[in-house]
C-alpha cells in the first residue's frame, strides 16, 4: 500500500536522456505529427532506438529535415518515404509490406487460423464425449 | 493409451529446431552495417562550396569518369587511419571526391595541408544535409560512382586495402575498367 | 579470501546440482527409497553453497576489493552502498549468479512445499531442476566467473556501476524479473516429471498450479517495474518500447497466462493435460530464449547485457538440451497423458481454449516480429519493427481477448446453457456501452479502437461484478456472509481480470489523449498544455556534491488553481563534464504532468518539453493488481489442505480426498 501511495505521489527530478529541440510549427498538429514521425523513424547507427530518443548527429539530422518537411507541406507518406529511399526500410519503423516480409503477417494469422480450425474439430468431439458421458 | 501416435506431436520439437537454426544463424553477425539505399540511383542534385577554391561544386562534378567519393571529417577518428590509404589510392590514379562532412572549413583546411590532400575536388557538406540526401549515417563513408553519375556502391567504415580487393575491385573489374584508368 | 570462497561456493554447488540430478533419480528407476531420500537436503545444500556464493560477491563489493574483476567493473569508491551491493547483480556475470542463487531457492522451497506430493514424484521435479542448475552453474563456472581476479595488476578504483542502473527502480527490477523467469522453471520440471513418470496424476496439476501462479506474479511485476522505470528514467515519456529485450520478457509472460488459464482446465476438469505439459514447456523455454536474446549479442538493442557470441553459442546449446530434450520427451510420451471428459461448445473450456489460442497468437506474432531481424539477414533484407507491427496484432487480440473473458467467466464448467448466459451479458451490456462512450469523450475525440477497448474494460469490470454478488448470495448467508465464503481462488481471479481492465484503460486513454508540447521559454513565459498552465517562473543556480546544476522553477496551475510547483534541472557533472537533464514529474492518479530542460537557447529562454499524460499511472496499478490476484489466488485453502490422494472418477472429473 505504502508503494503504491509512493507510486502515486511520488514527486521527483528524475534524469532524462532525449535531447529536446524546438522547432517552430504552425500549429499543435504539427508538432504531433513531428512527434509521431520522429518516433516512426528509426536512427541509422544507433542501437535500435528512434530518432525521437536518441541524441546522435545523424538523428538530429533526420529531426531537422522531417521538421522542415513539414513545415514545408510534406505529407506524413512523403516524409517517411524520403527517408526511406535513402536510407532503405531499415530507417522505418513500420515494415512494408511485400512477399519477402509478408510471413511476418501470414505466419501469425496463419497460427490463429489454423488453431480455430483445431479447436473447432476438437471441441466437436469434447462434445460427443460429453454426450456419451451423460448417457 | 492411444493406438497409433499423433504426429502432431513432433510439431513443437520440428518448430523449435528451425528456430535454433535461425538463432545459431545470427550468432557472430554484425547487424550493424546498411546496405545503400540508393544503390543504381543517380547521385542526388546539389550545388555546394568548394572547400579548396572558390568554385561552385554541383552533382555534374560526379560524372563523366568511375570516381570515388569520401565522406571524412576531422572529428572522425577512423578518417586519420584511413587517410594514408587514401592517399596511395589517389597516386594509383583513382579519382577521390572528398565529402567535408559536418566539419569545419579552417580545420578541414588544415588537416589536409598536414597530412596530404587525396582529393580532386572536396565538397563542403557543413549541416550535413547533402549526406542525408545520400543516406551517410556517420563517417568514414565511401561511395563507388559510375560515369552516369549513379552510386553503384558504399562502404561504411575504414577504407583500406582488404575492402578495395573483396568490395570495389571486382566491380571495377567487371565493368571492364582496370583500376587507375581514367578516360 | 572471499572471492575464492566464493568460486569453491560455486564448486559445491555445482556438485550438488550434478549429484541431485542423477542420484536420487537412480533411486526412483531402481526403487530405493532411502537414495531418493536424498533429493530434498542435496536441494537445500546447493542454495546454502549459492548463498554463501552470493555473500562473498556482495562482501567483495562490500570491501570494494577491485582485485575482483567483475567489481572493478561495476563498482566504485564513491559509490553508496545500496548501490555497491545491488551492483551484485548490475552486470552479466553476476546476474547469472542471481540466476542461480534463485533457481536454487525455489529447487528447496519446492522441496519443502511438497509434503504431499508422493516422493518419487518430488525426486523427478527436483531432479530436473537440478539439472537446469547444472547447466547454469557450468555456464558460469566455464565463461562468466563473477570471481575471476585481474591479478597481478588491478585498478585503483572501479569503473562505476552504469549511471541508469544507479536507481531503486533498476535494484528492484531485475530480481523480480528472475523470480519470474526462473519461477516458471518449476512448472516446467513438473511437466517434465510428468512425462518421465509417463503418467500425470489427476492432482499433478493441483500441484504444479500454484508455483506457476507465484512466478506468473512476479513476472507481472518485474515487466510493470521495467515499464515504470523506463518512463521516469528515460524521460522520454514512454513507456512501452517493443525493444527486443522488453519483447523478451514478454514472451515468457504471454505463453504463461496461457499456461495458467490451462492449468485451470487441467486441475478442474483433468483434460489438455497434454496440452499444459507443453505450454510449461515453451513457457520456460521463452525464459531461457530471453536469457539467450539479451546476451549473445544477436539482437541490436540499447538494453543488452553483452554481446558476447561465444557466451551466445553456450547459452544457445544449453536451450537446445533443455528444449530440444523435454519436447522430444513431450513427443514421445504425450500419447500417454489424454484425460477422459468432455465438454460442450458452450462451456468454460471452450472459452479458454479461445483464450490460449489467442494468447498462443500474440506469443507467436511478438517472437516473429522480434526474431525477423534475423531472418531478414538470411533473406537479405535489413527491416525495422516496432509499436507498428506489434500494435497491429496486440491491440486486436487484446480486445478479442477481454470479449470472450465475460462470457468465460460467466460459463459454468462442461456446459452452460446459452439463453442464461446471453441474458446476463445483455443485461450487462447497456451499463458498459454507456460508460464506455462517456469514458472514451470525455478526455476528447477517441478513435472508434479506444472506444470499443473502454467498453470492454467496463463490461469486464461489471460482469465480474455481478457474478460476485450472485455467488456471495446463492450462499444464502446474507451477502456479507456470502463473501465470507467465496475462496481466495475466486477473489483472485476477479482481481487479476480487473487489473487487467484497469490497465486496458490506462492505456487506451494516454495513447490517445497524451500531449507532448516542445516550447521556446524564458522566465516570465507561460505554456498552456491541455488545461494546465505553466508558467516559467524562475531559473536559480546550485552545486550538488559533485554537479553543478541550473534549476528552472515552474508554477502548474488549473483553472486559476494553483496544482504544483516543478523544478526541473540541467546539472553539469564535475568529473566527467556529462550534462544530464532532470526532468520533473508530478504524479497523480489520473495524470502525470512533466516539465523538461532541453538545450538554452540565447538570452535567456530555454527550450521546454512539457508532457500532460492522463491516466498513465493505471497502467501499472493495472499491472500490481493483476499480480495481486495471483498472489491471492494461491493463498486459496485448497492448497493448504491436508491432501493426500487424488483419483480421477468414472467421468475424469478430479477427486481429492
Amino acid at each position: 500500500m505504502i508503494r503504491l501511495a509512493l507510486l502515486l505521489l511520488a514527486l521527483a527530478a528524475v534524469p532524462s536522456w532525449a535531447a529536446i529541440d524546438i522547432y517552430q510549427f504552425d500549429s499543435d498538429a504539427q508538432q504531433d505529427r513531428f512527434h509521431r514521425l520522429t518516433e516512426e523513424l528509426r536512427c541509422p547507427k544507433c542501437q535500435n532506438q528512434s530518432i525521437a530518443d536518441s541524441d546522435a548527429e545523424i538523428s538530429q539530422d533526420m529531426r531537422e529535415r522531417v521538421a522542415r518537411m513539414i513545415r514545408e507541406g510534406h505529407s506524413d507518406e512523403e516524409i517517411v518515404t524520403f527517408f526511406v529511399d535513402r536510407y532503405g526500410d531499415f530507417v522505418s519503423y513500420r515494415p512494408p509490406f511485400n512477399p519477402r516480409t509478408a510471413i511476418l503477417w501470414v505466419g501469425p494469422l496463419t497460427l490463429l487460423l489454423l488453431g480455430g480450425v483445431g479447436i473447432v474439430l476438437l471441441v466437436r468431439r469434447a462434445s460427443r464425449e460429453a454426450e456419451e458421458d451423460d448417457q | 493409451m492411444s493406438k497409433g501416435a499423433n504426429p502432431w506431436v513432433f510439431l513443437p520439437l520440428v518448430a523449435f529446431v528451425a528456430l535454433a537454426v535461425l538463432l545459431a544463424s545470427g550468432l557472430g553477425r554484425n547487424p550493424e552495417e546498411l546496405p545503400s539505399a540508393l544503390a543504381g540511383k543517380p547521385v542526388p542534385e546539389f550545388s555546394r562550396p568548394s572547400l579548396l577554391n572558390d568554385r561552385t561544386l554541383t552533382e555534374d562534378l560526379l560524372t563523366g569518369r568511375w570516381q570515388l567519393l569520401n565522406v571524412w571529417g576531422t572529428w572522425c577518428p577512423t578518417c586519420y587511419i584511413e587517410h594514408p590509404y587514401l592517399l596511395e589510392l589517389a597516386r594509383s590514379g583513382i579519382p577521390i571526391i572528398g565529402l567535408d562532412y559536418k566539419d569545419e572549413d579552417a580545420k578541414a583546411r588544415d588537416y589536409l595541408a598536414e597530412y596530404g590532400n587525396p582529393f580532386r575536388e572536396v565538397i563542403v557538406d557543413a549541416d550535413g544535409q547533402l549526406g542525408l540526401d545520400l543516406g551517410v549515417y556517420g563517417a568514414p563513408e565511401t561511395f563507388l560512382i559510375n560515369p552516369r553519375g549513379e552510386i553503384v556502391l558504399r562502404h561504411v567504415g575504414e577504407m583500406n586495402q582488404r575492402v578495395w580487393d573483396d568490395k570495389f575491385a571486382p566491380v571495377l573489374q567487371q565493368a571492364g575498367e582496370a583500376p587507375g584508368v581514367t578516360p | 579470501m572471499a572471492a575464492e570462497l566464493g568460486h569453491l561456493s560455486l564448486w559445491v554447488a555445482i556438485a550438488a546440482a550434478l549429484v541431485l540430478a542423477v542420484f536420487p533419480l537412480i533411486g526412483v528407476y531402481r526403487r530405493v527409497e532411502s537414495w531418493q531420500r536424498y533429493a530434498r537436503p542435496l536441494a537445500w545444500l546447493q542454495w546454502l553453497a549459492l548463498t554463501v556464493a552470493m555473500l562473498c560477491l556482495g562482501y567483495s563489493f562490500y570491501i570494494n576489493d577491485f582485485t575482483v574483476t567483475y567489481v572493478a567493473n561495476h563498482s566504485n569508491s564513491f559509490l553508496p552502498l545500496g548501490y555497491r551491493l545491488s551492483a551484485i547483480w548490475g552486470g552479466h556475470e553476476g546476474s547469472l549468479l542471481l540466476w542461480g542463487w534463485m533457481l536454487g531457492g525455489w529447487t528447496a522451497l519446492v522441496g519443502l512445499f511438497s509434503r504431499k506430493v508422493p516422493l518419487p514424484m518430488v525426486v523427478r521435479v527436483l531432479s530436473v531442476m537440478g539439472m537446469i542448475a547444472v547447466g547454469f552453474h557450468a555456464f558460469m563456472l566455464f565463461t562468466s566467473n563473477p570471481f575471476d581476479r585481474s591479478l597481478p595488476w588491478f585498478p585503483i578504483d572501479g569503473a562505476d556501476l552504469n549511471p541508469l542502473l544507479q536507481d531503486p527502480g533498476l535494484i528492484i527490477h531485475p530480481p523480480m524479473l528472475y523470480m519470474g523467469y526462473v519461477g516458471f522453471s518449476v512448472a516446467f520440471a513438473f511437466a517434465v516429471a510428468g512425462l518421465l513418470a509417463g503418467n500425470l496424476d489427476p492432482a499433478w496439476a493441483r500441484w504444479a498450479r500454484p508455483w506457476t501462479t507465484v512466478a506468473w506474479s512476479f513476472l507481472t511485476v518485474g515487466i510493470a517495474l521495467g515499464s515504470w522505470w523506463a518512463y521516469y528514467e528515460l524521460g522520454w515519456g514512454g513507456w512501452w518500447f517493443w525493444d527486443p529485450v522488453e519483447n523478451a520478457s514478454l514472451l515468457p509472460w504471454l505463453a504463461g497466462t496461457a499456461l495458467i488459464h490451462s492449468l485451470a482446465v487441467s486441475e478442474k476438469r483433468n483434460l489438455f493435460r497434454a496440452w499444459t505439459v507443453l505450454l510449461a514447456i515453451v513457457t520456460f523455454s521463452m525464459s531461457l530464449l530471453g536469457t539467450f536474446l539479451v546476451r549473445s549479442g544477436v539482437l541490436t538493442s540499447v538494453h543488452a547485457f553483452a554481446n558476447d557470441p561465444s557466451r551466445g553459442a553456450f547459452i544457445l546449446g544449453f536451450l537446445v538440451v533443455v528444449a530440444g530434450g523435454a519436447l522430444t520427451l513431450f513427443a514421445l510420451r504425450a500419447g500417454r497423458l489424454k484425460g477422459k471428459g468432455g465438454f460442450k461448445p458452450v462451456s468454460r473450456e471452450a472459452f479458454l481454449l479461445g483464450n490460449n489460442l489467442l494468447l498462443l497468437t500474440a506469443t507467436f506474432a511478438v517472437l516473429m516480429g522480434t526474431l525477423y531481424p534475423l531472418l531478414g539477414e538470411a533473406l537479405d533484407i535489413k527491416v525495422s519493427i516496432r509499436a507498428a507491427y506489434f500494435n497491429s496484432f496486440f491491440v486486436p487480440l487484446t480486445l478479442l481477448l477481454m470479449a470472450i473473458l465475460v462470457p468465460g467467466m460467466l460459463s459454468n464448467w462442461k456446459r452452460q446453457d446459452g439463453s442464461p448466459l446471453l441474458r446476463r451479458m445483455l443485461m450487462l451490456a447497456p451499463a458498459a456501452l454507456i460508460g464506455g462512450f462517456l469514458g472514451a469523450r470525455l478526455p476528447g475525440d477517441t478513435p472508434w479502437v479506444g472506444t470499443l477497448a473502454l467498453i470492454l474494460a467496463l463490461f469486464l469490470v461489471f460482469a465480474h461484478i455481478d457474478d460476485l454478488v450472485r455467488r456471495a448470495l446463492a450462499y444464502d448467508r446474507g451477502f456479507l456472509g456470502g463473501l465470507g465464503k467465496l475462496g481466495r481462488g475466486y477473489y483472485g481471479m476477479v482481481l487479476a481480470h480487473c487489473g487487467v481492465a484497469v490497465l486496458v484503460a490506462g492505456v487506451t486513454v494516454v495513447s490517445f489523449h497524451e500531449v507532448e508540447r516542445d516550447v521556446r521559454m524564458a522566465p516570465g513565459d507561460v505554456a498552456e498544455v491541455g488545461a494546465y498552465r505553466f508558467e516559467f517562473d524562475t531559473l536559480s543556480e546550485y552545486a550538488g556534491p559533485n554537479f553543478d546544476s541550473r534549476m528552472g522553477h515552474f508554477l502548474v496551475s488549473r483553472d486559476g488553481q494553483a496544482v504544483a510547483e516543478m523544478n526541473p534541472e540541467k546539472r553539469t557533472y564535475r568529473a566527467s563534464g556529462q550534462v544530464m537533464t532532470e526532468a520533473a514529474i508530478n504524479a497523480g492518479l489520473m495524470r502525470d504532468l512533466y516539465v523538461a530542460l532541453g538545450e538554452p537557447l540565447g538570452g535567456d529562454a530555454w527550450a521546454v518539453r512539457i508532457y500532460h499524460k492522463p491516466m498513465i499511472r493505471w497502467i501499472w496499478l493495472g499491472a500490481l493488481i493483476m499480480a495481486l490476484g495471483g498472489a491471492l489466488a494461491l493463498t486459496d485453502a485448497r492448497y493448504r489442505k491436508k491432501m493426500t490422494r487424488s483419483k480421477a472418477d468414472a467421468n475424469g472429473e478430479v477427486v481429492y480426498e
